[in-house]
Order: C-alpha cells, then structure tokens, then sequence
C-alpha cells in the first residue's frame, strides 16, 4: 500500500474539491470512489458568509484526510505565510506546495518551490511539493526535507495526460523508495492508469472529475484506473518490442497448402 | 479608523484583531488572519493592535485542487 510520511491508505487516488456542480455531487463522488485524501485551499471570506467553516464542516464529517495547498501562490513568502495559515485552519501538518512561476502554464517556479520547501520542512511540515519531472530538483527537494514528490503530469486542468512519461520513468528508477504522486494535468482514467503502471504511487486530480459530465461516475473510473495500473506495475509488465512475437506455438503446426 | 480588510477599505471603531473580527461579523473558528502580510495566529488576536492603513486578510476553507 502507499505511504505517505507514515500514512498509509488503501486508494491511490487524491481527488480535489474545486468546480463541481454542487456540495452534493463532491461528496457523492467522494464516497463513490472512496478516496480517502482530499485537497482543498484557503480563499477570502466576507464576514458573516460562514460558508468556509460549512465546507470545512462538510469534508469533516466524510472522516477522511485533507491535504491543503498553496494554490495560487507566487511568491516564496506568500507560500509560506498561506501554508502557516493552512496549518491553523485545517489542523494538520501536510501541505501540498505549489510555487507558481508562470501563469500560462502555472508550472512551478523551481527555485521558489525548493527554497519555500526548505523553510516549511524546518517548521514542521511535511511537504507535498508540486514539481516537474526534473530530476536534479527532484533531488534538491529532498535534500532539505521532502520525503514525498509530486511531479507535474502536463499542465493543471490541461487534461493532457504524461507529457514526459520518460521523466517520470526516470524519476522512479532513481528514486526506487521515495513516494511520487502525479499532480495536474491527468484527463482521462486511462493516463492515471498510464501513471500508475510506470511506478507511480498515487495521481492527484481535480478538474478530470468535478468538470467532466457525470462526476460522481468519473471519479470512480478514475479510482479503478488507479488500482488497475498500480495491479499492472507491481505485475511486472512485459518488455515493449518492435518486432511481432506470435503468442501460438509455431512448432506442430500442420503443412497445408 | 479606517483599515483594508481583503482589498477593501473598510471603517471599524475596534483596535484589536480579535475584537474587529467580531465587529466584522467573523464569528466562526474556521478562518485564519494574516496582517500586512504576517500571520497572526488565533490565540495572538486579543493582544493584536491595528493602526491605521493596516492591511488584513481573512481566509477560509475553500474547494482546491
């Protein structure tokens, strides 16, 4: 099973909170699929709404897991203070870290993302940094404290899938023992599938559920993506060849004309 | 005196943190406060001084992914 700083969960598949309908059909498909970890943000609240702490109300009553971010977060300091506050609010030290450096793509502003993961992990966080699939950062992540990363599958709400299945190929080979998550950009069940089949340990999305027709169904599609891929790595799939290599026996095939 | 809560000017007679939240009607426990950009954790807001131009943000629990 998965472990993530010590927690271990039975469903591979973290599902945001953001875009669905309605409360109705986010609880509905988390149920469904019964994930077990959920992420979810902090935005301004005009006085008297209540309507965070009924939300906050809502994902407490499912008794599962949240992990809060930092989306949106631009700057290291911004990252840091919203992750402080994060703490407070949702009571838990997990953080998913997003640094952003560019917002066309919202891919992570690399620098900002190690030298914030830096400071969190010395106040006591455990980080969940949104990353690429590079490998030295990968490394520099670890080195000042993460013990889980979460490489970017393509761009956030892109529904492109792996855009660089041989980085994370590469990400996995030499970081055998350290949990990798797909962040962003997974689309369809079939490219969680595609993640999870190459070693990964876990696939965060959002928008693939909460905008597709029919979220509820689609989060659980997702749910048995996730399990099936993750069937299929630790299977050992086969070699990928270029030549056909028949599957019936040749030899005792009868002579006919 | 005049403050910027969340981008907005906004007038309170309050000085204290924990007592403009109450004024702005935050009654509930699930937001966090940060101000001019400095984290002020819940159990510091009774002795939290606003002056006048401070900037506060109030944040809560919201969708994310």
């Amino acid at each position: 099973m998965p472990n993530f700083y010590n927690v271990e969960i039975d469903n591979a598949l973290f599902l945001g909170t953001a875009q669905y309908p309605s409360p109705a059909i986010l609880i509905e498909a988390i149920r469904h699929s019964q994930v077990q970890i959920v992420t979810a943000s902090l935005r301004r609240e005009a006085g008297g709404s209540g309507a965070g702490q009924h939300f906050w109300d809502m994902i407490k009553g499912l008794g599962i897991r949240v992990l809060p971010n930092t989306a949106s977060c631009y700057s290291v300091k911004e990252a840091v203070t919203t992750a402080h506050m994060a703490r407070e609010v949702f009571d838990t030290t997990w953080i998913k870290l997003e640094v952003i450096g560019n917002s066309d793509t919202l891919q992570p502003d690399i620098f900002g993302l190690v030298e914030a993961a830096r400071i969190l992990c010395e106040d006591g966080f455990e980080v969940f940094p949104y990353t690429t699939e590079d490998l030295v950062l990968a490394d520099k992540l670890l080195q000042v404290g993460c013990e889980v990363l979460m490489p970017w599958g393509s761009p956030i709400g892109s529904g492109r899938g792996l855009n660089n299945p041989y980085g994370i190929r590469t990400l996995r080979a030499h970081f055998p023992d350290v949990p990798l998550i797909i962040d962003a950009g997974i689309g369809l069940p079939s490219q969680a599938a595609q993640a999870m089949e190459l070693g990964c340990d876990a696939v965060l999305l959002n928008t693939a559920v909460a905008k597709s027709g029919d979220p509820v169904t689609m989060a659980k599609a997702f749910s048995d993506a996730v399990s099936a891929g993750r069937a299929a790595f630790l299977s050992t799939p086969i070699e990928m060849s270029d030549m056909a290599q028949p599957s019936t026996p040749v030899i005792g095939k009868a002579f006919l004309s | 005196m005049r403050i910027v809560l969340n981008g907005q000017n906004c007038d309170v007679k309050s000085t204290t943190l924990d007592q403009i939240l109450i004024e702005c009607n935050y009654i509930n426990s699930a937001i966090a406060t940060a101000l001019n950009d400095t984290i002020v954790h819940k159990q510091a807001r009774v002795g939290t001084v606003l002056n006048e131009g401070d900037r506060l943000e109030v944040v809560a629990p919201i969708g994310g992914g």
